[in-house]
């Protein structure tokens, strides 16, 4: 019998109750030592700040999507046939969600909430890693991982949209998909493959409710449990970008490193409240989200014959939409359309690269000069401009604004090799600094 | 502070976009006031549930308005239609797109549905500005047009409360050229108490979840205390 040793040995030897199911179990599963690794002993920089509440965040937002969504299906019914009012049944199952079944409604508000909610803390926590390069060698796995979350979050989302099956789902699903039809000589076959149909019907929404509610959320959670073991492989990164397994006591415990339980838990408790806080305004005094959560055209049901005016996709996707709108030419006999769609599968894609594409000798933009704040701040406000254009009506001038951002979204990335060099840097202290 | 530069730069991109709608009367009403919202759902099922259907409601909900069951049967309810029932249409919808060339859309929650991103309360305004400017027009085979749906397909239900209007082609205004049974002042009420009750439809525990999220806050507040004094306890150690 091999065994970690520490507080195990403590209840070995007391023979209470609580001590001989403990010993019972860890004979069996590493459940002592998996705590001890994954928590109790498990050494995080003490300097974390604000940014490093969204890693947490996102794992809330994960099991209040779960959570909620186990409930929603319970009721929900993904079936595009018209009921005795004329109306689809699953639209009219979502409104009996909102009417008839008892709370259904804070389920259906926290679900639809924790969609846009799920984007803002993985984007702060994307944010996070790339100001302070924690996508550096070690963590290039920890990173992948993330970034393949991230796009099975996208995935995720746009299956989801289509189930309330109104007016912005269906049409919305309609443009995306219709978007492999532009894939040379297999678009047109794919298309009609992901659909299930020639049109976006009955058919399609059941095979997108059975990835919403499966195949999706499986990958999601594998990816995510794999995207924590690659992180507590490496240790944590912090602020200052230094590695604190540098400087080790006597016991080889990090000197800057305290166990993640309890002062970690404890902390992102006090995160966890806070956001709380802030999904609860939105999901009790404004659950449409100013009609960018819940888009107020999604309150008509799916109408194949009718068009809206205006074909927006969810606030999440508007920039990777902008990117898609901005390619307006036909390269090399192709058509713009495509293009559009190979500049928006790379925009997500590109995040991959970032370990390989940053070669500034320091990692965090502590100790990096102003080439790259004024990079990352311009980035940043390409994706909010890029964000918002994609929620207007094309315009000959939202087409050229949207063209310089996307032409910046990419030097940003493909130039990275050379700015990241060419900065002035700072000396990297030894320790880490609690500011 | 980015997000708001951002607003600022597309601020004028925004103003002209709004430019080609045309301008909203402010739904003078509010959803927590309950004679209102009866008057309302009186003038619904009279005048609107003929040929549009509220099919998400259930009568027994319009009980939540302070009425009694038997009020509701008595006053709010088709015949033959039970207390549980959906609020369903009294016309066939295959009969109805024979007569309009469409089936009249449910109107459980188009206050909803016509909101706006970023204002999702301009459905109330929509509503109410459409309702009054119905005018006789004999080009549309309904005898009827709007100025806020430009050649509607629904023709004047409530001309015998407003009474017909006509559109001044010069300046552009409506005047009331044969008075209904409600004064202009009296037509703007029964219009704001039917906009209500239409917003209410819309999502009837709205008050409560109001109510409920300030609970909720209340709790999270204290939880706040607590959490942050425990983080503090655990962390005093640490520099």
């Amino acid at each position: 019998m091999t065994m970690a040793g520490g507080n195990y040995e403590k209840y070995k030897s007391d023979g209470s109750l609580a001590g001989n199911v403990l010993e019972w179990v860890d004979a069996r599963f590493p459940a002592t030592s998996m705590w001890k690794g994954h928590l109790s002993e498990y050494y995080a920089p003490k300097n974390f700040n604000f940014w490093y509440f969204f890693g947490s965040l996102a794992l809330l937002v994960l099991v209040i999507q779960i959570v909620t969504g186990i409930f929603l299906v319970m009721h929900y019914k993904p079936d595009a046939a018209l009921n005795a009012a004329g109306v689809p049944v699953a639209f009219a199952s979502v409104e009996y969600i909102m009417r008839d079944v008892p709370g259904g409604w804070i389920i259906r508000y926290m679900h639809s909430t924790g969609a846009s909610a799920f984007f803002i803390v993985v984007y702060l926590h994307m944010f996070r890693g790339l100001i302070y390069g924690s996508y550096r060698k070690p963590r290039e796995l920890t990173w992948l991982f993330g970034v393949g979350i991230f796009l099975v979050l996208m995935g995720e989302a746009f299956f989801g949209y289509l189930l309330p099956w109104g007016q912005m789902s269906y049409w919305g699903a309609q443009v995306i998909v219709n978007l492999f039809g532009a894939i040379p000589v297999i678009g047109n076959d794919l298309s009609i493959v992901i659909r299930g149909d020639f049109v976006v019907g009955d058919a399609t929404l059941n095979r997108f409710f059975s990835f919403h509610v499966i195949a999706f959320p499986l990958v999601l959670i594998g990816l995510v449990a794999a995207h924590i073991l690659a992180l507590h492989e490496t240790g944590s990164n912090n602020p200052d970008g230094i590695d604190i397994k540098e400087k080790k006591d006597e016991k080889g415990i990090p000197l800057d490193g305290i166990p993640f339980h309890p002062y970690y838990t404890v902390k992102d408790i006090v995160g966890v409240v806070v956001f709380l806080m802030v999904f609860s305004a939105v999901m009790f005094f404004a659950p449409e989200g100013a009609g960018y959560f819940l888009e107020t055209p999604n309150f008509y049901p799916a109408d194949p014959l009718k068009t809206p005016p205006h074909i927006a996709p969810v606030w999440y996707f508007t920039p990777y939409y902008s990117i898609l709108r901005a390619m307006v030419w036909n390269f090399f006999g192709l058509d713009a359309k495509f293009w559009g769609v190979v500049a928006m599968g790379a925009s997500v894609v590109i995040f991959a690269f970032l370990p390989w594409l940053d070669r500034s000798p320091v990692r965090s933009i502590r100790y990096r000069g102003p080439i790259t704040k004024v990079m990352i701040t311009l980035f940043v406000i390409c994706f909010f401009i890029l964000g918002y254009l994609g929620t207007l009506s094309p315009s000959p001038m939202g087409e050229l604004i949207s063209q310089v951002c996307t032409v910046f979204y990419f030097a940003f990335f493909l130039g990275m090799p050379w700015w990241s060099r060419m900065d002035k840097f700072k000396p990297v202290p030894e320790r880490v600094t609690m500011k | 502070m980015k997000k708001f530069l951002i607003a600022l730069l597309f601020a004028p991109v925004l103003a002209f976009a709004a430019g080609g709608n045309v301008h909203l009367d402010k739904w003078p009403g509010s959803v927590s006031d309950k004679a209102a919202l009866q008057n309302g759902a009186k003038l619904f099922v009279n005048y609107c549930q003929n040929c549009h259907g509220a099919s998400y409601m259930r009568y027994k909900n319009l009980m939540d308005l302070g009425l009694t069951e038997a009020q509701v049967k008595e006053n709010l309810m088709l015949a033959g239609d039970k207390i549980g029932d959906l609020m369903m249409v009294a016309a066939r919808s295959d009969e109805q797109k024979k007569w309009f060339g469409a089936t009249p859309p449910d109107l459980t929650i188009i206050a909803r549905a016509r909101g706006e991103a970023g204002n999702a309360g301009a459905g109330a305004d929509w509503l109410y500005t459409y309702l009054r400017t119905f005018y006789k027009d004999d080009k549309r085979p309904t005898g009827w047009n709007n100025v806020a749906f430009e050649a509607v397909g629904m023709p004047h239900v409530l001309w015998e409360l407003q009474g017909t209007q006509v559109l001044n082609h010069e300046t552009h205004k409506l005047e009331l050229a044969v008075p209904g049974k409600l004064s202009p002042a009296e037509y703007d009420k029964a219009v704001s108490d039917l906009v209500g009750f239409m917003v209410w439809m819309g999502e009837p525990q709205q008050e409560f979840r109001r109510t409920l999220g300030i609970f909720v806050l209340a709790f999270l507040a204290l939880l706040f205390v607590v959490a942050y004094a425990l983080k503090k306890e655990y962390w005093k150690d640490i520099h």
